[in-house]
């Protein structure tokens, strides 16, 4: 049995122990034991050290807001998680667990030194440290604050659990599963409403939990909730515990993330380890209680000083004494129960110190029937013991003036500096807060959702306020949905309502400079640390907490933001309300990365598309790489071919002789009906009236602001039939504009848009031999030069299949463009490759397209353009239709600065010595000019494994049309690398070639 | 996540089905050429970015329509969606 653990005690089942180590000892403790619970059952309270400063620290909660005790927690390779609230953490057989922030161990810790060195490390020291040198930014300060940032160790592995997501519709979401939100859940369930009620604990019931002494409807309040959970459960209310509710979003939308297996001794095959829920409610009932603040004085965060809520929770869910003898030291009458229940469970209780002057005499005279000495008005100015405290100093203030301290011993120091109703969801829907002098606390004010707020979340105190208020939530929400039920009655005995005062630091008689009285206990934030920021020009609560980081580590300002309020407003002289709030965010705890996730991962992260010739690519080696969201095959290297040789032999293969290549991808667009001719006008810069049927265009795509959007050739079927194609990138957008004109700016045409990307495969055959290996396959159409000369298009049949023929080149060879229902397009490659055989013919992929277009000079838009390249920049004026009236883009051209001087424009580079240029390397024109040099472009293609046995490039470089011959530099890290302006073209530049 | 009532489908559907496509209510002028350099530009770039009430167009992925919206872009509230090619709602009526 654990020293400090009361037999029988608690909800813990004292005759299932769990066996866990904690930094490589073994402890044990009880099944319903979190890790904190069973390290205290332990005497252990040194669970951590703290992020700045490596001061030791302890549990200061029994909850999800503890800042402290953070811990590693492991179940095997890839199943570390950081930062582990050892408070929520479930003990489970066999859990490993380890403290963060110490080296070389947990009791002796080298970067305490920091602790020392307070002084450096004051308000803004990030700011006022790291400015200069500037040479010793990169050596020194960078090294330093990546070391000593983050919380805890990131996992090294692939995580190998899985999470799943799910939609849930309702009509009452109930968050919190305390009395008020037990009760609110109750009566809407009565009502007939739908109800879910969820909580972030092990178990439903709160403060209930904690405080067994409670009678509530003549029953034992644990008997009691056990009932009215059972009740709860018959009523058909879906009832989720492990659950947190991370956000709130617009319309009653509400995230909830549940954590399934990391309380389960055994992993369970294939099962979640968290669902993340998205649930949309027509009411909501936020319930979610308040939260404990800390006092604020010197020496607050030594282990053994905690909250006296917490204290209480140990106490009567777990059956832990936090210590043997215990001081308590509080602004609020809820710390005095502590201290009672304590006293009863055998600790010894030091002193009840109450900052308060004026009692109230029931409790005052609990005190004294328990022999608890009292001391009133006073305030703690320190505290001693290295790794635990073993004294507090207390003194009397009278008048404003602290008198003559006095020690008292103590092995745990419980303090409460009153209650912070939790908003935090509240304000995630951007309702206001409104400041309640009385209780110095912001309580809800302005809804922007359909919520309720009930208990102790609006300031509400007791058992029995909260269970009428959650009562009356859960009856507001269903009236809202036209349910009606009647009020439902509470008879509460032993209640333990109660007031407090809530203050700024306390008051001292020491030097307040040295205090080290900790407001934000995570990320180490002193009340000095908000004094200093005020002074040094900080007027705004924003501007603090980011100068100071008060309130945002990872418990998100839950114990600290109201104490970090009521300090600058005192140092700014302001009323709290003014001085504001920082505004809360989801999630309301930390949440995995997995959770978010989902099942967005691996393979299922991002859709797929493949093509129908995918397989075959993949059957014969291809290498592959991502294009939008096709898989397309890159380059199909043989054995001992590196990508380079591939490359290199498939363009090789292609000019010499054929290369088939999967084109499929293309975007493709049907333009159909009596005005699709004035549609084209319209959309694309080029004249479409006088093409034939049977004839095809290289159509180029505007925006309205004259930038290039997209290209690609145009097949004229018949009068009122356009096959456009777009980039494999832009059809959906190329789609998306064509609709977006069509249907907002001249519903009038008499046009229909089909995208039939995936209902054509296409196969491209370039090359001396394309005829030669395309002809034997095709009827119902004459290929010979005269009858299909470039830039045709027809419907025909190839190796039997209905197909549309293009004859276009994207290579500068001799090429036709094969489109067959997708279903046929394997059967139409396998014929092909069989027919091409005689000629040697070679697979390629989107590399020796790359190469063999670029060779060509032809443009590929999004790597030759960024957004914000006009026809005029790419060299493509003669695809501008100059006489038709208007084109998307068309009145842009003629800005006045898309018509200067100096514009960056498409130019071919080759280098002096044969090197090849780097994608997106910088252009200068003089390479001796000081730094920072003025940049005139930058390289947009570059490629050295063509036919033509040297690199090529192309680039824009301002004015580059009239730079001509001229040498340009780019500076690179190994040396400048000199580069001739050339024409884009590099191969045949006569088009004798495709005209074959 | 919003929802938000498509006027052609007339259904509320989660905004994961919609898609943002700038403001409403700028008519691409009839005569691009007629226009000053000045006037041209208004019409590209200038937007009104107003705080509160913003009359802007979206699109329905399902059924493909683009459809006007009010929404207020403080609260990020939609207040109202209707049709393209309808002027602008009358937005006390739309409220009730």
């Amino acid at each position: 049995m654990n020293r400090y653990r009361i037999p029988g005690r608690g909800r813990v089942d004292h005759d299932a122990p769990v066996s866990f180590t904690f930094d490589g000892k073994s402890y044990q403790g009880l099944r319903g034991d979190t890790v904190a619970s069973a390290l205290l059952a332990n005497g252990v309270h040194l669970m951590g050290r703290s992020f700045k400063y490596h001061r030791p620290r302890g549990a200061v909660t029994a909850g999800s807001e503890e800042p402290n005790a953070l811990i590693g927690t492991s179940r095997g390779p890839g199943r570390f998680e950081p930062n582990t609230r050892a408070t929520m953490q479930e003990l489970r057989q066999g859990l490993v667990t380890e403290s963060q922030n110490k080296w070389p161990r947990l009791s002796f810790d080298i970067g305490a030194v920091n602790d020392r060195a307070y002084m450096l490390f004051s308000a803004g020291f990030y700011y006022k440290t790291f400015m200069w040198p500037r040479s010793f930014w990169d050596k020194v300060y960078e090294p330093f604050i990546r070391a000593a940032a983050g919380l805890g160790k990131s996992p090294s592995e692939e995580d190998p659990d899985t999470y799943a997501s799910r939609y849930l519709h309702t009509d009452v979401l109930v968050v919190g599963a305390g009395p008020a939100g037990i009760a609110a859940a109750h009566s809407a369930a009565l009502a007939g409403a739908r109800v879910v009620l969820v909580d972030e604990n092990s178990e439903m019931g709160g403060s209930i939990l904690s405080d067994p002494s409670v009678r509530v409807d003549k029953a034992g309040s644990w008997t009691w909730l056990a009932s009215r959970l059972a009740e709860l459960r018959a009523l058909g209310v879906r009832m989720m515990t492990r659950t947190t509710a991370i956000g709130y979003y617009h319309q009653n939308m509400v995230a909830l993330c549940e954590r399934l297996t990391d309380h389960l001794d055994d992993l369970p095959q294939d099962a979640p380890r968290e669902r993340m829920w998205r649930v949309r409610a027509q009411q909501v009932i936020l319930a979610q209680g308040a939260l404990e603040k800390p006092l604020v004085f010197d020496g607050n965060d030594r282990p053994g000083v905690m909250l006296a809520g917490a204290a209480q929770t140990y106490l009567n869910r777990y059956g832990v004494r936090v210590g043997d003898n215990v001081a308590v030291l509080t602004s609020h009458d809820s710390a005095w129960y502590a201290a009672f229940d304590l006293a009863d469970a055998g600790s010894r209780i030091a002193a009840i110190i109450d900052t308060r002057d004026d009692l109230r005499a029931d409790l005052a005279n609990a005190a004294a029937t328990r022999g608890i000495r009292v001391l009133k008005g006073h305030t703690a100015t320190g505290t001693k013991g290295r790794l635990r405290i073993a004294s507090v100093r207390v003194n009397p203030v009278a008048g404003g003036r602290v008198g003559k301290p006095a020690k008292i011993a103590c092995d745990a120091l419980l303090m409460s500096g009153g209650w912070t109703p939790s908003l935090h969801l509240f304000s995630h829907t951007k309702g206001s807060l409104a400041w309640d002098a009385d209780s110095k606390t912001f309580l809800p004010d302005h809804k922007t959702e359909a919520c309720q707020i009930a208990g102790a979340g609006r300031g509400l105190w007791g058992y029995e306020a909260a269970l009428v208020d959650g009562n009356a939530a859960g009856m507001a929400a269903v009236k809202a949905m036209g349910l009606t039920i009647s009020e439902g009655r509470f008879e509460v005995e032993g209640d333990r309502p109660g007031t407090g005062s809530s203050q700024k630091e306390l008051p001292t008689d020491r030097s307040a400079g040295k205090a080290k009285a900790f407001v934000d206990f995570q990320n180490d934030v002193t009340a000095k640390d908000l004094r200093l920021a005020v002074r040094e020009g900080m007027r705004s609560i924003e501007h603090v907490k980011r100068y100071t980081t008060n309130g945002m580590a990872t418990d998100q300002g839950k114990m600290s933001n109201i104490n970090g309020l009521m300090i600058a407003a005192d140092a700014l002289g302001k009323e709290p309300p003014q001085v504001g709030l920082t505004t809360f965010r989801p999630p309301y705890t930390p949440t995995s990365f997995g959770a978010f996730a989902g099942y967005m991962r691996g393979e299922t992260f991002q859709l797929t598309r493949k093509t129908p010739i995918d397989g075959w690519a993949e059957a014969h080696g291809a290498a592959f790489e991502p294009v939008a969201q096709w898989r397309r095959a890159w380059y199909f290297p043989q054995p001992g071919e590196d990508m380079h040789a591939a490359v290199a032999r498939e363009c090789r293969a292609t000019r010499a002789s054929v290369g088939i290549f999967d084109a499929s991808t293309l975007g493709k667009i049907e333009v159909a009906g009596p005005d699709a001719v004035e549609f084209m006008n319209r959309m694309y810069t080029n004249p479409w009236t006088k093409l034939g049927i049977g004839r095809c265009r290289y159509g180029l795509l505007l925006g309205e602001d004259g930038f290039i959007r997209d290209d690609g050739v145009i097949g004229r079927m018949s009068p009122d039939l356009f096959h456009v194609t777009t980039t494999t990138g832009g059809a959906a957008r190329v789609l998306n504009m064509m609709e977006d004109y069509l249907q907002t700016e001249w519903p009038d045409l008499n046009v229909w848009l089909t995208s039939t990307t995936e209902q054509w495969a296409t196969i491209a055959l370039n090359g001396p031999n394309a005829r030669k290996v395309l002809e034997p396959l095709v009827d119902g159409l004459d290929l010979s030069g005269a009858a299909f000369p470039h830039m045709s298009v027809a419907e025909c049949s190839v190796a039997g299949l209905p197909a549309r023929l293009f004859r276009l080149s994207f290579t500068g060879e001799l090429g036709f463009e094969i489109n067959v229902p997708a279903r046929h397009g394997l059967t139409l490659w396998n014929a092909l490759m069989e027919s091409g055989k005689a000629y040697d013919i070679c697979p390629y992929g989107t590399e020796t397209m790359h190469v063999l277009r670029a060779e060509k000079g032809y443009i590929i838009v999004g790597q030759d353009t960024d957004g914000t390249v006009t026809p005029q920049d790419a060299g493509l004026t003669w695809a501008i239709g100059k006489k038709k009236p208007d084109f998307v883009g068309k009145r842009s051209l003629e800005r006045p600065d898309l018509v200067t001087s100096g514009r960056k424009q498409l130019v071919g580079l080759l280098t002096e010595d044969g090197s090849k240029l780097e994608e997106g390397a910088q252009i200068v024109l003089d390479p001796n000019q000081p730094k920072p040099m003025k940049m005139v472009g930058h390289v947009t293609s570059s490629y050295d494994c063509g036919t033509l046995g040297y690199p090529i490039a192309m680039a824009v470089i301002e004015g580059g049309h009239d730079r001509m011959g001229e040498t340009v530099h780019i500076p690179m890290p190994g040396g400048i690398q000199r580069a001739k302006i050339t024409s884009t073209v590099f191969y045949d530049p006569d088009g004798e070639r495709l005209k074959a | 996540m919003l929802l938000i009532n498509c006027p052609y489908c007339e259904e509320t559907l989660p905004e994961l089905e919609f898609a943002y496509a700038g403001e409403a209510h700028i008519d691409r002028p009839a005569d691009p050429s007629a226009l000053t350099d000045e006037e041209w530009r208004d019409f590209l770039f200038i937007r009104t970015n107003a705080r509160g009430t913003h009359f802007e167009r979206w699109r329905h992925i399902g059924c493909g329509r683009f459809f006007n919206a009010a929404r207020d872009t403080v609260s990020d509230r939609f207040l109202t969606t209707y049709k393209a090619g309808q002027p602008r709602p009358d937005l006390k009526e739309a409220a009730e």
